[in-house]
């Protein structure tokens, strides 16, 4: 068996699915795709709702439908794909290990990889509530796929805590299927989620939200008994005498998202302290040489369409840099560095080399917390370059900006600020 | 009387204000498809319904569907009813025909996956 390929993809939903695509598309000849699963399509073969594909397909898909046509597209490419298979390391010259039951432990080699192993829930654990340990307390994503896939309803009384979307979509999910969803909570002053999901996920269905409110007490001994919420202060701590008793037998959690960057870390990728993603250049190729990465693994998107834009990104990437036998380290005098100003928690790249760039080079970001009518400034060396309006701004809503190259090039060797400036007059409402 | 309604439209989610009495008076949508759905939204809620039918002989146990149009919204849990009681057998195509003409309002529940 042949174990060269010229790129393996590590991931199979849908930026890896997207990637492969796309180095194949642009000349990668020997592609391979690596799932852990027993099927392609990643998470959004549990995400049912609609909403997906609306920039990509221009059209409302359900994420199983989102994934069927990427599937579809592989079809006659050539590409080859192993499910069923973990990749356990990745070296930095190129080398990935997997093993599944079929094949065993394996070595493959590649002329560039693309990690794309996509995110996971962040625990209990991760966000220490006290309180008792029983059962039903779930991850909101974990609660979705015993639902959607294997058919078993997680509870009939729920509380659920934190507004991201998949908090939002299980809400009105349970709801459906015949639970009584008590209340969602949100830590934050403000949703995490999509505005048009509190519509019709709680809004069409009475379901409540109560922000700046968290879970201070899990009760029961062997199930979920009851749950107590808190009011919480502008420092986010609990305020004595706000509990309110929740009897519940159900709790989901869905407080963040954490890209699953074990492989990327044990090759010694670089890591962005900020996004939990690589540091990436504009084409997603990670501080290693011919190692890209792209989608929720680089850093968690709120939209599956903008994961399939960037991973497009990082397979022509890929493909290019194998077609040319590797990229040269760019020279200082022709990178721009992007540095976090006021108001921006993080940009996705974090670097730019002009020589693999295109005309433009659209950047990613979000924003600390919430901004009325502002303006987004790129400045360099204090002064300013450009400027985008925006009327409000979410750190639930990623955001972004096309940069043209000529811009750039005002900053070359050097760096550029993104940063937010509210526009004080007009604050109406 | 002036209301308030979050467009679902797309992920944008604008906020439409439009009023009850002259529907004329309506602001805040970014596109014609907005528009419609404020409009809509005070005639007559539609929605996309998505769920799971029971499914054997597939590597799972469901299988996901959804009705090709928007349902009246005050339908919902009547045509969660039926998706209840409904089961098939693989293989299933994607845009199969699981239910046809769900409750009599033209729109049929299909599959949204391979099984």
């Amino acid at each position: 068996m042949d174990i060269r390929y010229d790129v393996i993809v590590i991931g199979g939903g849908p930026a890896g699915l997207a990637a492969a695509l796309e180095a194949n598309k642009n000349g990668a000849g020997r592609v391979l795709i690596l799932e852990r699963d027993k099927e392609l399509g990643g998470i959004l073969n549990q995400c049912i709702h609609n909403g997906f594909g609306l920039h990509y397909f221009k059209e409302q898909l359900t994420g199983p439908e989102y994934a069927h046509r990427f599937i579809a597209m592989l079809e006659g490419t050539g590409i080859e794909v192993k499910t069923d298979t973990m990749a356990l390391a990745v070296t930095p010259d190129k080398r990935v290990w997997a093993m599944s039951t079929a094949d065993g432990y394996r070595c493959f080699e590649a002329g560039a990889v693309i990690l794309a192993m996509g995110c996971r829930e962040r625990t209990r654990g991760a966000i220490s509530i006290p309180g008792e340990r029983p059962s039903g307390v779930f991850t909101a994503g974990a609660a979705q796929r015993y639902l959607n896939i294997e058919g078993y309803m997680v509870g009939r009384r729920v509380l659920i805590l934190g507004s991201g979307d998949i908090g939002l979509i299980m809400a009105r999910r349970l709801t459906l299927e015949g639970a009584k969803v008590l209340a969602v909570c949100e830590l934050m002053p403000y949703s995490n989620g999509l505005k048009r999901n509190i519509a019709q996920c709680l809004e069409d269905y009475d379901i409540p939200l109560y922000l700046s409110h968290t879970v201070t007490d899990i009760r029961g001994h062997s199930r979920l008994e009851g749950v107590t919420v808190s009011r919480v202060d502008e420092k986010l701590a609990p305020i004595p005498g706000t509990e309110m008793d929740f009897e519940c037998d159900t709790l989901l959690l869905s407080v963040g998202l954490i890209p699953e960057n074990e492989l990327s870390r044990s090759a010694g990728v670089p890591i962005d302290s900020r996004t939990n993603g690589a540091v990436v250049w504009q084409d997603r190729q990670t501080g290693l040489d011919g190692i890209f990465s792209c989608g929720n693994v680089l850093h968690v998107h709120d939209l599956v369409d903008f994961v399939t834009q960037e991973s497009m990104i990082a397979g022509r990437a890929a493909a290019e840099y194998v077609k040319a036998g590797g990229f040269k380290v760019p020279d200082a005098s022709r990178t721009v560095t992007l540095l976090n100003g006021s108001g921006v928690s993080y940009t996705v790249p974090q670097k730019i080399a002009f020589d693999r760039a295109e005309d433009s080079v659209e950047v990613f970001f979000r924003v600390r917390t919430t901004f009325g009518p502002s303006e987004i400034a790129v400045l360099h060396g204090g002064e300013r370059l450009a400027g985008f309006s925006r009327p409000q701004l979410l750190p639930a809503e990623m955001e972004r900006i096309t940069l043209p190259k000529a811009l750039l090039k005002n900053a070359a060797g050097g760096d550029l600020t993104i940063e937010i400036r509210p526009k004080d007059q007009g604050a109406s409402k | 009387m002036i209301r308030e309604i979050t467009c679902i439209v797309c992920p944008k989610g604008c906020r439409i204000s439009i009023d009850d009495e002259n529907t004329e008076n309506i602001s805040g949508y970014g596109c014609k498809r907005g528009r419609e759905y404020a409009l809509n939204e005070l005639l007559h809620p539609m929605r996309t319904v998505t769920s799971t039918v029971a499914i054997s002989g597939a590597l799972h146990a469901r299988l996901p569907v959804r009705t090709d149009r928007d349902i009246p919204k005050e339908l919902i849990f009547d045509c969660m009813e039926l998706i209840r009681r409904t089961s098939v057998n693989a293989p299933v195509r994607c845009g199969q025909v699981i239910i046809e003409d769900l409750l009599g309002t033209g729109a049929n529940l299909i599959a949204t996956r391979d099984a």
